[in-house]
């Protein structure tokens, strides 16, 4: 599996300079998460990465490398904060809608194929709602709905995940299931996880950063001990967590004074 | 109480209220006409009422269906061509800024006094707001969706066809309400200044004669319509996009 580097990455949106000068390399076949406060820039830097940056004010300098040489895009599913359920199409059509959106022809096929509506079968069993393949998504539940997006993401079948603070909305014990669940679903992937929940890091991630500051930069990683997913006894992750926690509210408190209030989200 | 109760307890209301100021102030009937004389009046010309009525519903149900093609066509140019925006833009809101009532004898002239110059007064007024309903709901699509579509590799008609059309499809819902409230001033607009049938008309002649009661089953008729017609939309509309009501995109 091929690394994935960030060589002096630097975005701006106008005036302001979220991160300059950024290097960090996601180990192929594992899994990188990235804690930060909010308005930090975590979010800009995973557009980033996946090529979503390009608008009229934003200014962009440095690349993203494949260890492989070959282009990043079309190898990378998307999971965004919001699961972004497509309202009007059920499970099954929102599971399968990256093959239709890739499909030539002009009109929507009666059938799916089979082999896709199969696919599509396997990862609704995997994520344990099969039950539900014909639901609309507004009749499911905040936990259903990130399982039906992480369905979809393992339906594209892509070597590399971007993930960005997908189980923010969901309960605790919802977003433990949900933690296992992708970690054994993701194996072998690159992933990228953003997460505020520094017990979420160190539970999923072969390597932790903190990205922090105006404009961003990186501390070094933490590599946490013990496979994935950690377990919640562990006495060293909870050490961990209680330091990276002070981290996060020192850094936080630190931008408080100094970054004006109207550009933290 | 049942919401679709409401709308009947309106009208039985406006009844009530009629019949008292025409009782209470006594107004004579040549001004304005108590309710029963008009349903007498009513029931004694239901064949006319009927022939006219469906004059103006086809008139305006016509200028409908035209008006929404015409105004969907014009957000997708305005979307998808964005060098035809600067250009287009400014020709709409003259569409708008003319008024139909000023149009209303060119139409006649050019097109006749038939129905034809009716639908097109109809179609001008409602393409304005299905066009810009339309292309606000396009424009706007939610960001997380296309961001999912960019990653998954979409074809731009796949994208418009499964994400950005459908996700337009409650904005473009609300323009079509608007559209059947102000249907019937273009078709009775343009009734009035030429034609020979249909309840602008009716209204117009009945005016003439001081035919009050007569004036006001028209306007009753042509009330009923446009209410039906919006109640009927918004029924198919609640029907065909449900989701509507229940997200907050
Ligand atoms: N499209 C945009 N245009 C302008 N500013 C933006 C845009 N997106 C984000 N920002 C700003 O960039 C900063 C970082 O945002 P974001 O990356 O979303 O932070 P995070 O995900 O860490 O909460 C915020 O101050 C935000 O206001
Ligand atoms: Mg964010």
């Amino acid at each position: 599996m091929f690394d994935i580097s960030l060589r002096n990455a630097g975005l701006a949106y106008g005036d302001n300079q979220i991160f300059r000068n950024l290097n960090l390399t996601l180990e192929g076949g594992r899994w990188t998460c990235l804690l930060g406060g909010s308005g930090v820039g975590k979010t800009t830097l995973l557009r980033m990465i996946a090529g979503l940056t390009s608008g009229r004010s934003i200014r962009t300098q440095g690349e993203v490398v494949c260890g492989d040489g070959l282009p990043l895009q079309g190898r990378i599913a998307w999971m965004s904060q919001e699961d972004s359920l497509l309202p009007w199409a059920d499970v099954m059509d929102n599971v399968t809608v990256g093959h239709r959106l890739r499909s030539r022809s002009w009109f929507r096929k009666k059938k799916l194929d089979t082999e896709v509506k199969e696919q599509a079968l396997t990862v609704l069993e995997q994520v344990g709602i099969v039950d539900k393949a014909c639901e609309l998504p507004q009749n499911l539940s905040g936990g259903q709905r990130q399982r039906v997006a992480l369905a979809r993401t393992l339906m594209e079948d892509r070597p590399v995940v971007l993930m960005d603070e997908p189980f923010a909305a969901v309960d605790a014990i919802t977003r433990l299931d949900l933690q296992d669940l992708s970690c054994q679903l993701l194996t072998d992937r690159t992933v990228l996880l953003i997460t505020h929940d520094p017990l979420e890091a160190l539970r999923l991630g072969h390597h932790v950063y903190h990205l922090r500051g105006k404009p961003a930069e990186l501390t070094d990683a933490i590599i946490p001990p013990g496979q994935t997913p950690r377990s919640l006894d562990n006495e060293k992750l909870m050490m961990l967590q209680g330091k990276l926690l002070d981290r996060l509210r020192h850094s936080e408190h630190d931008e408080g004074s100094r970054v004006h209030k109207g550009d933290i989200q | 109480m049942k919401d679709s109760l409401k709308p009947l307890l309106v009208f039985v209301g406006l009844l009530l209220f009629w019949q008292g100021v025409v009782a209470i102030f006594d107004v004579p009937s040549y001004i304005v006409p108590d309710p029963m004389s008009v349903f007498d009046r009513m029931v004694r010309d239901a064949p006319l009422l009927w022939e006219y009525t469906l004059v103006t519903l086809a008139e305006m149900v016509m200028g409908l269906v035209l008006g929404v093609v015409f105004g969907v066509l014009m957000a997708l140019v305005l979307v998808y061509f964005t060098g035809l925006r600067p250009w287009l833009l400014p020709l709409l809101l003259i569409t708008q800024a003319i008024p139909v009532f000023a149009l209303a004898p060119v139409l006649m002239l050019w097109f006749g006094y038939g129905m034809a110059s009716k639908v097109i007064m109809t179609v001008l007024i409602i393409f304005f707001p299905v066009a810009t309903c339309c292309y606000d709901g396009l424009r706007h699509t939610h960001q997380g969706w296309l961001d999912l579509a960019h990653t998954m590799g979409a074809k731009p008609w796949a994208m418009l066809r499964m994400i950005r059309w459908p996700g337009a499809l409650p904005a473009l819902a609300s323009g079509l309400r608007v559209a059947v409230v102000v249907a019937p001033i273009g078709a009775v607009v343009g009734e009035w200044v030429g034609s020979s049938a249909g309840l602008g008309y009716l209204m117009l002649q009945a005016n003439a004669r001081l035919w009050v009661d007569l004036m006001f089953a028209a306007l009753t008729v042509l009330a009923f319509c446009s209410v039906g017609l919006y109640y009927l939309t918004d029924y198919l509309l609640r029907r065909l996009i449900p989701w509507q009501s229940k997200t907050a995109h």
